[in-house]
């Protein structure tokens, strides 16, 4: 055998050996929307829910959890910075400025 | 009856000798469950066993403090804990095997798992108002361990082949202490008697039902056992107790009364 099949070096691995990752969504008491906590390895879903309540919510943290394969996650880029996300504050017309409350309405 | 040298400490009532019994078991099983943390296959379980070990640490600690209590003779739940001798323990055999691989483990966790949840479902009808209490807590945090070592089971028992091999090889090791956990004897006669406990021999059904259907679906067979190992419950163990308490109780006994 050459030294290239022996050695560690050049030798294919795979890219992640371990299980499938998921991302943990923890609803906290009070009705509140799920917030991103985390993200646990697992091989199915009950895998998943069962792992991300004992490392997520073992201190009263939450009421509802919710997991998601990672891989289910589309993200948006650091390329889409300023075409997503630039404020336009330099066009008042789209923020509700220029109403007037009326006295004792809530917002 | 024949005075033996546990006499000073042997508890005169049945209410603490169940007490001790249901405190015991939870105690020996949560010390070896710890025994995992740091060494587990992955990380989330390693923090799902710590999680069970913290569950019934804290069962045993609310019923040894019970049994504290209904002694009445100056002692808490730590003076049970840690300086009692092992012939004084009332847990059953198969809580204090040693863990053994991780087959092993989840198949004694799941065993005892089934019957602590049916004996703690019982138990919230209870007439000592402390216990039924308890036996509420322990019902809803049991109903996750058997949730737990029964998916485990599931999995490893129709995985591949090395983990369907580990597993049934521990199932047939755990068998024959299981009957343990089912012998009732004149004292828990006389608490189920009084509304106070449950008679185990009542909830052998339920258990080999609920526990059957997942070791049938896991694909594993259990033996026929022609006896069944006891002596627990009268404080006659096995060999691995004394080592288990030996590590479990050594600061204590070294620092007698330290606290953190």
């Amino acid at each position: 055998m050459t030294k290239s099949e022996t050695s560690g070096v050049g030798r294919p691995r795979p890219a992640d050996s371990q299980w499938p990752l998921w991302e943990v969504f923890v609803q906290p008491p009070g009705a509140e929307p799920h917030q991103h906590v985390g993200s646990v390895h697992a091989v199915d879903a009950e895998q998943a829910l069962q792992n991300a309540r004992d490392v997520y919510a073992r201190r009263g943290e939450g009421v509802s959890i919710w997991v998601v394969p990672s891989s289910a996650i589309v993200a948006s880029t650091p390329d889409d910075m300023g075409p997503f996300f630039d404020p336009g504050n330099d066009k008042p017309y789209r923020h509700p400025q220029f109403y007037k409350v009326p006295r004792g309405v809530r917002l | 009856m024949k005075k033996d040298s546990s006499a000073a400490t042997r508890p005169q009532n049945d209410t603490v000798e169940y007490l001790l019994r249901l405190g015991d078991d939870r105690l020996v099983l949560g010390h070896r469950t710890s025994e995992w943390c740091g060494h587990a296959p992955i990380l989330e379980e390693d923090i799902a066993l710590a999680n069970v070990a913290l569950d019934l640490v804290g069962q045993a600690n609310l019923l040894l403090s019970a049994a504290a209590t209904a002694e009445n003779a100056g002692r808490d739940a730590d003076a049970l804990a840690f300086l009692r001798d092992g012939m004084d323990y009332r847990n059953a055999h198969i809580v204090e095997l040693p863990n053994g691989d991780f087959a092993f483990t989840i198949a004694r966790q799941f065993l005892f798992s089934v019957f602590s949840m049916v004996q703690s479902d019982a138990l919230q009808r209870s007439t000592h108002v402390d216990l039924a209490g308890i036996a509420a807590k322990m019902f809803k945090e049991t109903r996750y361990h058997v949730r737990h070592s029964g998916e485990w089971l599931l999995k490893l028992g129709d995985g591949t082949d090395e983990s369907h091999r580990r597993v049934q090889n521990a199932i047939d090791a755990l068998w024959r202490y299981t009957g343990e956990l089912f012998l009732g004897d004149d004292v828990e006669r006389r608490v189920a008697q009084q509304g106070i406990g449950v008679d185990p021999s009542s909830l052998q059904p339920a258990w080999a039902a609920q526990a059957g259907d997942v070791l049938s679906r896991a694909g594993i067979t259990t033996p026929d056992v022609a006896w069944m190992q006891r002596g627990g419950r009268v404080g006659k163990h096995t060999e691995h107790l004394g080592h288990l308490l030996a590590e479990m109780q050594t600061l204590q006994r070294q620092h007698p009364g330290a606290s953190w």
